[in-house]
């Protein structure tokens, strides 16, 4: 069991989202980095799909009432494990009665670090599969814990862990957490998108404001969307859509002219036109983006999109190979 | 045989496509995009199926199915497809219009120029097709509202709708299954849940159903 000290900004149960549901209206949900939770879950020896907690802009503190192994992947926020520095991608053990510290600032190692980290615990949070799932629900109120936000006292059960006691009391090791890409000069962070169903209903102008702008991230963002600011984009023609599809990374431009990036909390049907989709190998870097912070959106083509969802494949392959050859369970 | 012209297809990202049928919506359109969504749920690649307001998303999974092939596939099974093939339920749903329930009756009844009986009377009148679920858990996109009930919606909208409010929102009725901040005008609340994540059909309503609201009680 762990216990919440404290939930910080936005503390909830997340695994890799509620998926098959759509058409009744309920969105995927789920950690809104799903590389992370992936990486943080293979270190402790849990399956990709266990669930673990999405934080929000560190100021959190848990504890641990079992001897447990925990990983922390995303933006650290000076993550400390009774005064010792975690490292985003570690897999460290844990004795009863340890308590993980994340503070506001962030370690030097985390370069793009500034607003969400994914915490794993051997076993994995246990709470009850809703719809096949174990990620809170926040709009709708179900799933999780409770269906809502973490609180201050929450207690937490964990499941069965598949690691032996020897592999528990491992000394620590890390492993190289996904590649950014190259250094923007404004350190802006790129995402690359390709054009949407509604792309040719904006003007020529904002076609080439969507790919010339430095979007500001505002602090209007959540798991919903990202709201960005910049440039009006203005459409030919104003006029109403009927009822659509919007899946996360789907880029909406509601009248005011400023983009929202949806993400996995969104709901399931939009009236906005889309004028991009982020592609699926650039959604974690979305998710991990500070507010304040810069994006450049760069168009690509399919071709290109699902070379990058090759590439991303391939390092969590070498990720589960690293790890099946140092005697960890397999990722399954 | 269908004569309608086929779906225009786009990508929607490098995991889902579109397929979107020229304006103006229909119900026969509609029912078209019932019977694609049940009939590619079933195919190897696909995910997802979303109908949306003459449209359907399917998600897919581009390294089990090429985009090309799902393409022709849509292509090929779009004029085989049968208007028939979802059968939706008849739906009742009870309402007691007006007083605490349906704070905003009486607006509608203004803007309509109808009395509030009228507006109730020609309301539970009416039997509508459930169009798509979106926005919330179960939540219904109908078609069918008479014509002379639609109202636009509040200049303000609320914070918080009660769950299983009735309410009228332009040219559309809906159900609010849970809690949410909304603007449309509310005329009366259902006592039947529309939304149970833990029963085995989660969703009260279900794309292609008919529904019929009952008056239950009435205070004007």
């Amino acid at each position: 069991m762990i216990v919440v000290q404290k939930p910080g900004l936005l503390a909830s149960v997340q695994d890799l989202g509620r998926h098959g549901h759509r058409q009744l209206g309920i969105c995927p949900g789920g950690a809104l980095d799903v590389l992370a939770l992936t990486l943080a879950n293979r270190l402790v020896g849990n399956v990709d799909g266990a669930a673990g907690l999405e934080l929000t802009m560190g100021g959190c503190e848990v504890r641990f009432e079992t001897d447990t192994r925990i990983a922390l992947a995303g933006d650290d926020f000076g993550a400390q494990l009774d005064g010792v520095p975690l490292w985003p991608c570690w897999s460290v053990p844990v004795a009863a009665g340890q308590v993980l510290k994340l503070s506001g600032a962030n370690a030097a190692g985390a370069k793009k670090a500034g607003l969400r980290s994914w915490l794993a615990i051997a076993g994995g949070i246990d709470v009850a599969p809703v719809l096949g799932s174990r990620s809170t629900d926040l709009k709708a109120g179900f799933g999780g814990h409770e269906g809502r936000a973490l609180r201050k006292g929450d207690k937490l059960p964990l499941g069965t862990s598949r690691l032996d006691a020897a592999q528990r009391t491992r000394k620590p090791f890390g492993l190289r957490g996904p590649d950014w890409g190259p250094e923007e000069a404004d350190s802006a962070i790129a995402l690359r998108v390709l054009p949407g169903p509604e792309f040719e209903q904006f003007t020529l102008a904002a076609r080439e404001v969507l790919w010339g702008e430095r979007w500001r991230i505002t602090s209007q963002s959540n798991r919903m969307g990202s709201r960005l600011a910049g440039t009006e984009l203005k459409r030919k023609r104003a006029g109403d859509m009927l009822s659509s599809g919007v899946i996360p990374g789907t880029i909406q431009v509601p009248p005011s002219g400023q983009p929202i990036i949806l993400m996995g909390d969104a709901q399931t049907t939009g009236g906005y036109p889309r004028i991009g989709v982020v592609i699926r190998a650039d959604l974690w870097k979305l998710a991990q983006a500070p507010l304040s912070g810069k994006l450049r959106l760069v168009q690509v083509d399919m071709a290109e999109a699902l070379a990058a969802w090759a590439e991303q494949q391939r390092y969590l392959a070498q990720v589960a190979q690293g790890l099946a050859v140092a005697g960890w369970p397999g990722a399954a | 045989m269908s004569g309608l012209p086929p779906p225009r297809l786009h990508l929607l990202g490098d995991a889902a496509l579109l397929c979107e049928l020229p304006a103006p919506a229909t119900l026969v359109q509609q029912q078209r995009i019932w019977a694609l969504a049940a009939e590619a749920r079933e195919w190897p690649g696909v995910g997802e199926v979303l109908p949306g307001m003459n449209n359907l998303t399917l998600t897919f999974d581009p390294t089990a199915i090429e985009l090309d092939a799902l393409t022709a596939q849509v292509l090929e099974a779009w004029p085989k497809l049968s208007a028939k093939a979802v059968e939706g339920r008849l739906v009742e749903i009870p309402v007691a219009y007006g007083g605490e329930h349906g704070p905003d009756l009486g607006d509608v009844a203004a803007h309509t120029g109808l009395t509030p009986a009228e507006v109730v009377r020609r309301h539970s009148a009416g039997e509508y097709v459930v169009y798509l679920l979106g926005f919330l858990p179960g939540f219904a996109f109908m078609g069918g509202l008479a014509p002379e009930l639609a109202t636009p919606r509040r200049a303000e909208p609320r914070t918080a709708v009660p769950a299983r409010s009735v309410g009228i929102g332009g040219e559309q009725t809906g159900i609010y299954p849970l809690v949410s901040p909304g603007g449309w005008q509310i005329i009366g609340r259902t006592s039947l849940e529309m939304f149970d994540p833990t029963a085995e059909s989660p969703t009260l309503l279900r794309p292609g159903d008919r529904v019929r609201f009952v008056v239950e009680s009435v205070e004007t």
